[in-house]
């Protein structure tokens, strides 16, 4: 877990931009904090300076994309850290520490298929970005609220991408059919899969099934973020205890229990 | 100005130690400051055999705090005499281990595998675990069993300080402080975590799979001064505070009541290098108090 954050430090930066107009879907972007780089699939652990003791923790979220200037995130409105998240001023100070955890494969010229589930949208943002054969990488991606709403056409423009949209619950059956088809046509390739946990089950098992190599990206509850409180903890393939964020996010699919 | 302070046979370079459970193994936190600038660190709760802790979920965000019931997860002592010891500055930083079991016997043994530690320069006793043979109680809940399993750490410990981190979850906290005391302590450390609870009103469920789980954070820190200055009137053996400490100036509340000592534990969840920033906040804050040393101000509260 040390070798994961040798370059890690915490930072105060600075909030980029505003807001266009209110919504549940934030594209968070922040000064760089002076990282040297990051692993597509990392996290960083965030929290405004103006949060007081009130709440107690950092929030964790996927690493969207960064360059020499900025770092982006994007989640989704869901509690009162991410709601105050979305009402940064331009100019407030976050402390930032990562990039935390380990990240997805990259593999040149493998077929990779990218499956996303909502929210799991975020860290291939910059997977796409950063690849260096990007015409070898495709993206599925299952989504409930509207497809504006993620930032699902950037990476249309760059990669191959098809989107399903669940409308109803009745549309589950098909979603998972869909999925475990996709899967099972990765032979040969790698699956990276970020979403809710049924999702990624659905993935898991399909792999196992079909003998594919799949990594799934691994969403907890954290505290600290750097493997010290074990709040975030899961199951390996040992049955032991392993912490999220510091042996995850991003498990190879036989090496965890979900 | 001078920031070492000297208790229990143990000389730190400044009162910050970081508290157990709060720190990993330190290791976890050497990206974030340089683990010897710290006055010690107590390491996460160890047992004598691996344990694999609590299901989840285990921690929950509450005002000012947080529950948690982790239930001592940890590679056991053995493994953290081989894989972890070494890599730690124990030269350099007090390197405290803080020891977890569920009978006096076992206490015993657990202290056995310590004692001959070159790098572990004290051991703390967690209390907290509910005692099955006395019928579920927590020894830290009862005098006489403080005493004992007191008694059974300091025989053992070949010499090296025993101090016993007491639970605020008492009628009276002098009384188990004086228990520690009386069987030998060198010093005690308070409080622990306060016992709490936290439902979902949708699921209609407890939002700990324990249940119940231990409060913690700046939320605590009016008990924890109330029972630290407490327990410093009960006792003459050194007192480490503990409950709430995020900044430089809760630290020298502490030691103002009473403490030599105090441990920085959910503040460190806060951002990872708070414990090194109250180290250098230290002189600031000292200035504030308008104090040159700890020893003089230790205690110096003005109750007329």
């Amino acid at each position: 877990m040390v070798r994961n954050c040798r370059e890690v430090k915490v930072r105060e930066v600075r909030f980029l931009g505003a807001w266009d107009e209110p919504s549940d879907f934030v594209e968070l972007t922040l000064d760089n904090p002076g990282w040297d780089g990051y692993r597509p699939g990392q996290f960083a652990m965030l929290r405004p300076k103006h949060w007081g003791l009130e709440l107690s923790w950092g929030r964790p979220f996927s690493i969207s994309r960064s360059d020499a200037d900025s770092v982006t995130f994007f989640f989704q409105v869901v509690g009162r850290g991410t709601a105050r998240l979305a009402r940064l001023a331009p100019g407030d100070e976050v402390i930032i520490w990562g990039p935390l955890g380990n990240g997805f494969s990259v593999a040149d010229q493998t077929p990779t298929l990218l499956l996303a589930g909502g929210m799991g949208i975020a860290p291939f943002r910059g997977y796409i970005e950063k690849h260096p054969t990007p015409e070898f990488l495709r993206i599925v991606f299952a989504h409930r609220a509207s497809i504006d709403s993620y930032p699902y056409q950037l990476m249309k423009d760059m990669v191959r991408a098809e989107s399903i949209h669940e409308t109803s619950p009745d549309d589950l059956p098909m979603i998972i059919e869909r999925i475990e088809n996709e899967v099972r046509g990765a032979q040969g390739g790698i699956v990276l899969a970020c979403g809710p946990l049924p999702f990624l089950k659905t993935i898991q098992q399909a792999a196992r099934l079909h003998q594919i190599r799949a990594e799934l990206s691994l969403e907890r509850t954290m505290a600290c973020g750097v493997g010290a409180c074990l709040g975030c903890v899961c199951k390996d393939g040992h049955d032991k205890h392993v912490q999220v964020c510091a042996r995850g996010p991003v498990f190879k699919a036989d090496d965890v229990h979900i | 100005m001078d920031l070492r302070v000297e208790f229990a046979g143990l000389v730190l370079k400044n009162p910050i130690i970081t508290a157990s459970g709060t720190f990993g193994f330190g290791l976890e936190f050497m990206n974030f400051g340089d683990l010897k600038r710290l006055g010690g660190i107590v390491v996460k709760g160890l047992s004598l055999k691996p344990r694999e802790g609590n299901p989840m979920p285990r921690i929950v965000e509450t005002p000012c705090g947080m529950l948690n019931a982790i239930g001592i997860q940890n590679p056991g002592v053995e493994a953290f005499v081989r894989d972890k010891l070494p890599l730690l500055p124990w030269r350099e930083t007090a390197i405290i281990a803080n020891l977890y079991a569920c009978s006096a016997e076992e206490f015993g043994d657990l202290t056995g595998v310590l004692a001959g530690e070159e790098g572990v320069a004290a051991l703390e006793v967690n209390v907290s675990c509910p005692n099955v043979q006395s019928g579920g109680a927590a020894f830290g809940q009862d005098p006489t069993q403080i005493r004992k399993v007191t008694e059974e750490v300091k025989k053992r410990a070949a010499g090296k300080p025993v101090i016993v981190k007491l639970s605020p979850n008492v009628t009276d906290i002098g009384l188990c402080a004086r228990a520690a005391q009386e069987g030998g302590a060198d010093a005690v450390s308070l409080i622990n975590t306060l016992l709490g609870m936290a439902v979902d009103i949708r699921s209609r469920k407890p939002r700990l799979a324990n249940v119940v789980g231990g409060l913690s954070g700046p939320a605590i820190k009016p008990v924890a001064l109330r029972c630290v200055h407490q327990a410093c009137r009960a006792v003459t053996i050194p007192v480490i505070g503990i409950g709430g400490i995020g900044t430089a100036e809760d630290a020298l509340e502490f030691i103002l009541v009473g403490a030599s000592a105090v441990q920085v534990g959910t503040a460190n969840f806060l951002r990872p290098d708070q414990a090194f920033r109250i180290v250098d906040d230290l002189p600031r804050a000292m200035l504030k108090a308008r104090c040159s040393n700890f020893a003089e101000l230790r205690g110096s509260l003005d109750l007329s």
